[in-house]
């Protein structure tokens, strides 16, 4: 017992900033932005908080498949820029969806939607749950260091959500957890304890692009060709495949090596930006609404990140 | 062995003449990036089947020959 995705939806801020405007921001321009990450223009948040974007997500999502707040069973929410520690990003959407299940969040980085996904399967199979919803919201603007013009270009502000009821089209996925502390690294504020001793960190994203570069590119093809082997299918019999878009050389570093045509990986990081959690359920809910998924089709999803982690898995539309 | 296998991935990648590249070849002087590096560093540790740190200071054909071969030794 699994679930099927039987809803999506996502929310991104008005405001839009384009590489030109980021060239007056940092030394940097249009042409090295396109061609080092991929990224023409994100989303910014301007009065938008990070529950904002998130409850319009589900918002949305519900709509999408009809299903009132009323009837989840639980919320699942991940963020690395949530707007508090504590209430938890759930606890806020709960709380604006005027409901009361259980509801709490989950620390994975830029793969949380696939470990989402993952935990929601198991809370099915544990049986009692009908409808789950699932949340990864960003407003990574928040702890970009924007005078630090090798980060401040990736990033974008968003979210996306999905619906998941009992089914049986969750068929694989794949995990792995290397544990790394420096490559990509976003500090809590320090705090100003009199009696630390500790040297404060800026509480800001900070990555080492080229060792995540390799990590990515190496978990997309490993996760890839598990998942294609365990089930015995070739890239021909899935429809897409939705990587989390944190820079568009992993993916394309990824489809070269693995055999697989470009044209198959859903790309959109051009108008968003690497948005983190958001960006495999925002990149979902594109294919959704543009008629693209018809039920029955196998989408592929891929996501790599903070951690160092990877999960990738099958699913049923 | 590992600098001709350095430049026969560099002459592929960038569709250039081979003699273009030596030993004391900045990599980024050919036009490529950082990442491009990487994915570079990757390809050799596949085909020498070794693991190297990523450091900043692979600049030339011979700095990245160099960090593959320590490898092989050890």
């Amino acid at each position: 017992m699994s679930f099927q995705i039987v809803g999506t939806g996502m929310c991104v801020p008005e405001r839009v900033v384009t590489n030109g405007e980021l060239s007056q921001l940092v030394e940097t321009s249009d042409e090295w932005i396109s061609q080092r990450v991929g990224v023409r223009s994100r989303h910014i948040c301007t009065s938008e908080t990070t529950a904002d974007l998130a409850v319009s997500a589900a918002q949305r999502a519900l709509d999408d498949c009809g299903l009132k707040a009323e009837e989840l069973d639980l919320i699942l929410a991940a963020s690395v820029s949530a707007d508090t520690v504590t209430p938890a990003l759930s606890c806020a959407i709960q709380k604006r969806l005027g409901v009361r299940c259980m509801a709490f969040d989950i620390s994975a980085a830029c793969s949380a939607f696939v470990f989402m996904l993952e935990t929601a399967a198991c809370f099915f199979a544990r049986g009692g749950y009908r409808n789950i919803l699932i949340v990864g919201a960003e407003r990574l603007s928040r702890i970009t260091d924007w005078e630090d013009r090798s980060t401040c270009v990736i990033f974008g502000d968003g979210a996306g959500a999905a619906v998941l009821s009992k089914g049986e089209n969750y068929l694989d996925a794949v995990f792995t957890v290397t544990g790394d502390e420096n490559a990509l690294r976003v500090p809590f504020y320090a705090g100003k304890s009199p009696f630390s001793e500790l040297e404060p960190e800026s509480p800001y994203i900070r990555m080492n692009g080229k060792e995540i570069f390799r990590f990515a590119v190496q978990s997309m093809i490993q996760d890839i060709n598990t998942l294609l082997q365990r089930n015995g299918l070739t890239p021909d019999d899935l429809k897409a495949i939705i990587p989390h878009q944190a820079n568009r050389r992993i993916i394309e570093a990824a489809a070269e090596r693995s055999g697989i045509p470009i044209e198959k990986f859903l790309i959109n990081i051009d108008r968003y930006g690497n948005t983190s959690s958001a960006s495999i359920p925002i990149a979902l809910d594109e294919l959704n609404k543009a008629g693209e998924l018809k039920r029955g089709d196998l989408i592929l999803l891929t996501a790599f990140g903070g951690g160092l982690a990877s999960a990738s898995c099958l699913l049923r539309w | 062995m590992v600098t001709e296998k350095i430049k026969s991935l560099l002459v592929e990648k960038l569709e250039c003449d081979a003699s273009k590249i030596t030993s004391e070849t900045v990599l980024t002087d050919l036009g490529i990036d950082s990442l491009d590096i990487t994915e570079l560093v990757m390809d050799l540790e596949t085909e020498f089947n070794v693991e190297i740190e990523l450091a900043d200071d692979i600049k030339t054909v011979s700095d990245l020959a160099g960090a593959i071969e320590v490898k092989m030794k050890g």
